[in-house]
């Protein structure tokens, strides 16, 4: 475990194990809120802070948590950053806020931040901790924000409130339904998973070059 | 089917089961169904002018578009001559509203096909019928211009109401004659229920549909539209209104009979034909929207696979 690098701590979160993409965690804000590229981006980095400072707080204080209640432990931190977010936004952003509606307190159940928790705050250390927290955090954004700009462009026009397309484009007004959110994540979805097959193919294929070039120079050798 | 065991093949194949075997192949059939849906095709074009030729001529290009695309890049056997896709872009084009922009026909067959058939795995895979699918997504993308109807003229284009429209927002009912024959508002070819019978006349006496699942959905049609009818006779309208205004007859014959996603057991097409038309009825009399045959066939659709496990008969013997 201990053998990874710090880069690929931080990295693995980005493209191996995006949490949308791969590991379909947090469906309900990705779904939900995406109706534009900026919210995409809001709930992203509103459930980054969370994610950063909850993993930080628990990997320095894992070994005193007994195990019989550690979930009520991670979720009592975790509603304690949810409740900052939430407030700071009330008061900074408020269209925003409103925009989000339930979705800022609800990043308390959003199983990607308990799945982490669970999963590395609990057995590493800080420093790790935050990388992981940093990586999955960035994976959600990229993720957030490809499902809000494509919506955002067909439903509505427009990118971050700046209009793209031109006037005689018609909205598709499905791209900012729920339906909307379904199809470009599954189309996403299907796209990417096909490039990981595709990359998968290819080093398998790359092995086995090297695997047959390795005994035929085994053979030469032993031949002499 | 018939085309994957034939023992002609060199290779012996097995296909996967139901071992359904029928009169035509695969191919004659799509063919047959395309040779149906002319007598509803040259009606819209009566009714609803000669330049409803160029919505169903951009529906079927660019359904083809769309499966030659995907099936090259999946490098897969193109099967544009099985006619499936044909059929999927008439089907499309014939249940848009008159005059319907082009753009928007396009984005639906590009819809239909990627999404309501490649998406899962190509013909005989899909779930849901590709042309309703385009048809859903058109309606939830563009619900104002899918919604825009034309009157039938040969000379300019009036907006008008459908008939189901008039029934459910002022209690209007149109002459069954103007309905029989096609002369009404509603999609392209959905109007004429003459010449939907023709059609569907030349494909029972061919037998590449079953009557069971347009037999089902018309008897229990008149039934639950004859009870809604009999309790009152001035706000809901007869039953064979039910069966001639919007997309019924159309939904019955050339929707609800797909091989593909009706389902395989005589026991089960009685229960997918009756429900699709409750569910028809109910949305028509106290749903939010005036036609319901798109959705009511779409949901039923989910509901073939459970259908097909509980009617499944037993074989001569086996203990239950």
């Amino acid at each position: 475990m201990k053998n990874i690098s710090l880069i690929k701590e931080y990295s693995k979160g980005v493209w191996k194990n995006n949490p949308v993409f791969i590991q379909v965690l947090g469906m309900c804000p990705t779904l939900a809120v995406t109706v534009s590229a900026i919210n995409g981006i809001a709930m992203a980095l509103a459930t980054t802070f969370v994610l950063l400072f909850s993993s930080i707080i628990i990997s320095s204080i894992r070994k005193i948590i007994p195990a019989q209640v550690r979930i009520a432990a991670y979720i009592l931190i975790i509603a304690t950053f949810v409740t900052i977010v939430d407030l700071v936004m009330k008061a900074q952003f408020p269209e925003l806020s409103k925009a989000l509606g339930p979705y800022i307190p609800l990043i308390v159940v959003n199983c990607l931040i308990l799945g982490r928790q669970e999963a590395f705050s609990s057995k590493n250390g800080v420093l790790r901790s935050a990388l992981d927290a940093l990586g999955m955090g960035t994976g959600f954004l990229i993720a957030l924000f490809s499902l809000g700009g494509i919506r955002e462009i067909l439903g509505n026009r427009t990118i971050l409130g700046l209009q793209i397309m031109p006037d005689f484009f018609e909205p598709w007004l499905i791209m900012i339904l729920p339906a909307g959110a379904f199809l470009t994540l599954g189309l996403l979805m299907a796209y990417l998973n096909s490039l990981a097959i595709k990359t998968k193919k290819k080093e398998k294929a790359l092995l086995v070059s090297k695997f047959i070039i390795a005994k035929n120079k085994f053979k030469i050798e032993a031949e002499i | 089917m018939s085309e994957t065991i034939s023992a002609t093949n060199a290779k012996l194949e097995i296909a996967r089961s139901p071992h359904v075997h029928s009169h035509w192949s695969t191919k004659q059939a799509m063919w047959l169904v395309i040779i149906a849906l002319i007598p509803s095709v040259i009606s819209s074009l009566l009714f609803f002018g000669i330049s409803q030729l160029l919505i169903i001529l951009v529906s079927v290009s660019f359904a083809v578009a769309t499966e030659t695309i995907i099936k090259t890049i999946r490098k897969q056997p193109i099967s544009i001559s099985d006619g499936s896709v044909i059929i999927t872009g008439i089907l499309l084009a014939l249940i848009l509203p008159p005059n319907f922009s082009l753009v928007s026909t396009a984005i639906g067959a590009v819809v239909a096909v990627g999404i309501g058939k490649e998406v899962f795995g190509g013909l005989g895979f899909n779930i849901f019928n590709p042309a309703l699918v385009g048809r859903a997504f058109l309606q939830a993308a563009f619900p104002v211009n899918i919604t825009t109807w034309t009157k039938p003229s040969f000379t300019d284009a009036v907006s008008s109401a459908t008939p189901l429209s008039l029934m459910k927002f002022d209690n209007k009912f149109e002459s069954l004659n103007s309905l029989f024959i096609g002369n009404t508002g509603g999609s392209l070819g959905e109007t004429s229920a003459i010449a939907i019978l023709i059609g569907a006349i030349f494909l029972l006496a061919t037998g590449v549909i079953n009557y069971r699942v347009p037999l089902a959905m018309i008897l229990s049609a008149v039934i639950f539209g004859g009870i809604f009818w009999l309790i009152n006779p001035l706000h809901f309208p007869n039953p064979l209104f039910h069966l001639l205004a919007g997309g019924f007859l159309f939904g019955a014959i050339f929707m609800a009979t797909d091989w593909v996603t009706s389902p395989l057991y005589s026991r089960g097409m009685w229960i997918y034909g009756i429900a699709i038309s409750l569910v028809v009825i109910l949305i028509r009399l106290f749903g939010g929207l005036p036609e319901g045959v798109m959705y009511s066939i779409l949901l039923l659709n989910g509901f073939v696979p459970l259908i097909n496990k509980y009617t499944k008969p037993h074989i001569f013997g086996e203990e239950k």
